[in-house]
């Protein structure tokens, strides 16, 4: 008897719970991928908990594959079995799962939320809607951190800093990778910014490139792992060092470390959803239910109070606030800021796609040397 | 005069006995089986298909397969781009292509072989409408009954013998190009007729068909032709001879032939869309990589490549990988002789120890297997870095300068310090067990038999423990060759393994027809190196215990 009444009100409940039962074709649990750490507990606090808030009896799972999501989503949908729903990538591995047909296509206007003021999703995203597929969330932006007791008394305020030794001795962190340490290393050699790909798209620019970061290879630590910039700079390890702004303003904001911020020449990048392809037809609506939410305005505002990554959104940028714990206004910190953004670069999706592969074998040679 | 002895039930005892034998072997057999066919599916299997794609290349040709016979004639040494049937077969492989979304895959592999093919395709999937627009709309502005799909229909669909062999044809095209059976109704035979007439439109038609029915689960009685339906219409328009035809639509056919429909010259329309058609460098690159199966990754795999004109090196600046297998297997040599450096005189000691004191010390060999391989390898880091403890002892010491610290980390040093700890309780473990059965009486014997304790011990207890010795070495050699995670962490840029490259190209840029490779010939260099480590110590000579 006390059975049956917990399940008739349990019912009760969950049919009163919103348009996501009403229907009854959505899925009730979604798994979503992420990368971890603060990044996604942001998304856990901005997203999923007011959510899940709306609609009660829908659970959300996270996994924390996001770094290797292009391979395991294609190992997953050869074996005929998708298990997650909602994946959050880098802009380039979802052109590249796009390209794979691995990804759902999305048509911003009808899939996605309009901005308060009437503006149509694919307006208020604009540029940063980079792939059919692709539902952008967050700029960030790979920039370098300096000592400020290790650069003497004038500070770096120029990208070139990093190549000049004589200036700033001591050692210093780049990825181990060739995107953006190729175009900082043209840039730096003269090159003007509007030319930096078309340079590079030649044999002779990608050796000028090489040349030029040949002048700093005996003092460079080359880091695989974002956090490793943050480390080795709190070590006293390099006088200076790339990683994404996030993890520099958590060094200094939260761990207190004496760093700066050079943002000058930084690299605009951007992280959003994908939906995979070949979900059954409730997940799949289950999942673009969550994403029309997830980024809508007010939520991709509420994500910078959690981390300071700019928001994708046009409409979201004035609704930034302060930071949830340590009360600090977030917009001076976010990349987007005018008076971080005074020279900055936006990763070329198209041409890193087209040259990824080449280059990343000449780097790799060259860093065997 | 000899009897068949026999069982008491009275057959022959020896049937008895076989059947007897049998049984057991059965029922042991029955013991394993679901061991064996656990290890045959979650093991062999998935290996032996991820080593199968070193080899695969079958996405060119399903994706192309017009295409690739129309290039099978064309001289890529001739310096002119390919004929234009050619351009002409290309277009409506991409279309179907395009439409399945399959492009931009064969963009991506054919990109690990030439830079820029993966824009190209992908761009080019959406120009091509374009090109089929060009024909379709003065067609339907010519009459309204074209936009209508059951005019299609009427005219395609077979009326008297159907043509079974352009259906199963197609099905098989679109099967192969989407990876998913394209069996099932299709409410659509082609026209065996029309197949002669109109050969082009026919099997447009009908791929668009199969496709429609199969893959999207629509009727395409009902529904419009895509573009390139009308594109194959007018092309085929200029040279049929309809005068003989009597079928549906006749007029209408009659009609549009009379109008001279514009066609798109392909070969120009492909050139409007990207310069790089027109040159012959992507038609090389589709032709030589266009086989069903390639050496193609191997030979990347050894920094060596396919070109029209046979195999070549790859250009010097992008030759690594022959570099790091060499230095993979010099560096876990390295690792296997330090940790047998290292390993013996503690397996000694825990072997001759007692009981107390040897579960003490083997409790410390075992301590660092229970923490996480990521803690351990980046303990190392704090350790061996320039402002690392090492180094601040040897400042503070004085041993060294403030101003030159050692560097120990990033570097091939530090990823031997690293590895020769993590894998050390490998090495130690097996000689542990190998040592613990010798009995110490042996040596005393040698002693009392007047052998020094070096004879003694190199003529009595070593041989006897190289059993051990051979264990452990095989377990961490074949461990080291496999490592990746800790050379990334602490390899710089000379420390790092083969594997490295492995996981880059299975997690990073896609490409596991290259990681298969280098893993094929990984798991060869080990096997290669375990026959001869068989004929020189000889594999009965390891003991695990």
């Amino acid at each position: 008897m006390k059975l049956t009444k917990t399940l008739l009100a349990t019912t009760a409940l969950t049919l009163a719970s919103g348009t996501a039962f009403a229907d009854g074709h959505m899925a009730s649990d979604m798994t979503l991928v992420s990368w971890g750490g603060a990044y996604q507990a942001s998304q856990q606090n901005a997203y999923v908990a007011p959510y899940i808030e709306n609609n009660p009896g829908v659970s959300a799972v996270w996994d924390e594959s996001s770094a290797e999501a292009v391979a395991k989503l294609r190992a997953m949908n050869e074996a005929g079995s998708v298990t997650w729903d909602v994946v959050d990538v880098v802009a380039a591995d979802a052109i590249r799962l796009c390209d794979e047909g691995l990804a759902l296509e999305i048509d911003p206007d009808e899939d996605l939320a309009a901005a308060p003021d009437g503006t149509s999703a694919a307006d208020d995203f604009g540029d940063l809607l980079v792939s059919d597929c692709f539902i952008p969330q967050i700029v960030y932006s790979t920039t370098f951190g300096y000592r400020t007791d290790l650069v003497g008394d004038t500070a770096p305020t120029s990208v070139c800093a990093v190549f000049d030794t004589e200036a700033y001795p001591g050692k210093r962190s780049l990825e181990k990778r060739p995107i953006n340490n190729m175009e900082w290393a043209l840039l730096c050699d003269g090159v003007a910014k509007d030319d930096v790909y078309d340079v590079l798209a030649t044999e002779e620019g990608q050796q000028q490139a090489l040349d030029k970061l040949a002048t700093i290879k005996d003092d460079v630590i080359w880091w695989s792992a974002g956090a490793d910039t943050p480390q080795l700079l709190a070590d006293g390890e390099v006088v200076m060092g790339s990683t994404y702004n996030g993890r520099l303003f958590a060094a200094i904001e939260e761990q207190k470390q004496p760093i700066g911020m050079l943002w000058d020449a930084q690299v605009f990048d951007l992280d959003g959803w994908i939906i995979p392809t070949g979900l059954s037809p409730e997940r799949e609506a289950r999942a673009r239910d969550f994403i029309k939410f997830a980024t809508d305005t007010q939520r991709l505002a509420d994500q910078a109070k959690y981390i300071s990554y700019g928001p994708a959104r046009a409409s979201s940028a004035p609704l930034v606030g302060q930071h949830a714990e340590l009360g600090i206004d977030m917009a001076p910190h976010m990349p987007t800021d005018p008076n971080n953004a005074k020279n900055t670069f936006l990763y070329n999706y198209e041409f890193w796609a087209d040259y990824r592969d080449d280059i990343d074998a000449k780097f790799q040679a060259w860093l065997a040397q | 005069m000899a009897e068949t002895m026999l069982a008491a039930d009275g057959t022959p005892l020896k049937r008895s006995l076989a059947r007897a034998l049998r049984r057991q072997k059965l029922r042991a057999l029955g013991l394993i089986a679901p061991l064996l066919i656990f290890v045959l599916i979650t093991f062999i299997v998935p290996i032996a298909s991820m080593l199968f794609r070193s080899v695969e290349n079958q996405i060119v040709g399903d994706t192309l397969p017009m295409t690739v016979e129309a290039l099978a004639d064309w001289d890529p040494n001739a310096g002119t781009p390919p004929s234009e049937d050619v351009y002409e077969a290309m277009y409506f492989d991409m279309f179907l292509a395009a439409e399945a979304k399959r492009h931009t895959r064969l963009g991506t592999r054919l990109n690990y072989e030439q830079t820029g093919v993966s824009s190209l395709f992908r761009q080019s999937g959406r120009a091509l409408d374009d090109i089929g627009k060009e024909t379709q709309k003065p067609l339907e502005k010519l009459d309204g009954a074209w936009k209508d799909g059951e005019t299609w229909h009427g005219i395609f669909n077979a009326t008297n013998d159907a043509d079974t062999d352009l259906l199963d044809q197609q099905r098989k095209r679109v099967a192969a190009l989407t990876g998913s059976s394209a069996s099932g109704e299709v409410n659509f035979a082609p026209d065996a007729a029309l197949s002669n007439l109109l050969p082009r439109t026919t099997r447009a038609y009908t791929a668009w068909a199969v496709y429609t029915a199969t893959q999207q689960g629509r009727d395409p009685a009902t529904r419009d032709p895509w573009e390139a339906v009308a594109t194959a219409l007018a092309l085929d328009l200029k040279t049929a001879d309809l005068s003989g035809y009597t079928g549906p639509a006749a007029d209408l056919l009659t009609e549009a032939q009379t109008a001279d429909l514009p066609v798109p010259a392909m070969a120009g329309a492909f050139e409007d869309m990207d310069e790089d058609w027109a040159g012959a460098t992507v038609w090389k690159t589709i032709q030589t990589h266009s086989s069903t199966y390639t050496s193609g990754y191997f030979l990347n795999a050894v920094d060596a490549q396919k070109t029209p004109d046979g195999v070549a090196w790859q250009p010097e600046e992008k030759q690594i990988l022959l570099t790091l297998f060499g230095r993979t297997i010099w560096m876990s040599l390295l690792i296997t002789f330090s940790c047998i450096a290292l390993g013996y005189p503690i397996a000694w000691l825990l072997a001759n120890l007692p009981m107390r004191q040897a579960n003490l010390l083997l409790i410390l060999v075992l301590l660092p297997f229970w923490t996480s391989l990521l803690v351990r390898t980046s303990a190392w880091k704090v350790m061996l870095q320039q402002q690392g403890v090492i180094n601040d002892v040897l400042v503070w010491v004085g041993l060294v300068g403030d101003g030159d610290r050692l560097i120990m980390i990033n570097n091939q040093f530090g990823t031997i310090v690293a590895m020769t700890h993590i894998l050390l309780p490998f090495m130690i473990l097996p000689m542990y067990s190998v040592m613990q059965t010798i009995p110490p009486s042996y040596l005393r014997a040698a002693k009392s038999l007047g052998a020094t304790n070096w004879t003694a011990f190199w003529r009595v207890y070593f041989p006897q423990s190289v059993p051990g010795i051979g264990a452990g070495s095989i377990l961490v050699f074949i461990l080291a060759i496999g490592y990746y995670i800790t050379p990334e962490i602490v390899g710089g840029t000379k420390g790092v393994f083969i594997s490295n490259r492995i996981a880059y190209h299975i997690s990073s840029s896609l490409n596991w027809g290259l990681a298969a490779a280098l893993g094929t010939i990984l798991l060869a260099a080990v096997l290669v190196l375990y026959w001869a480590y068989d004929k020189i110590v000889g594999i009965d000579n390891v003991k695990l215990g």
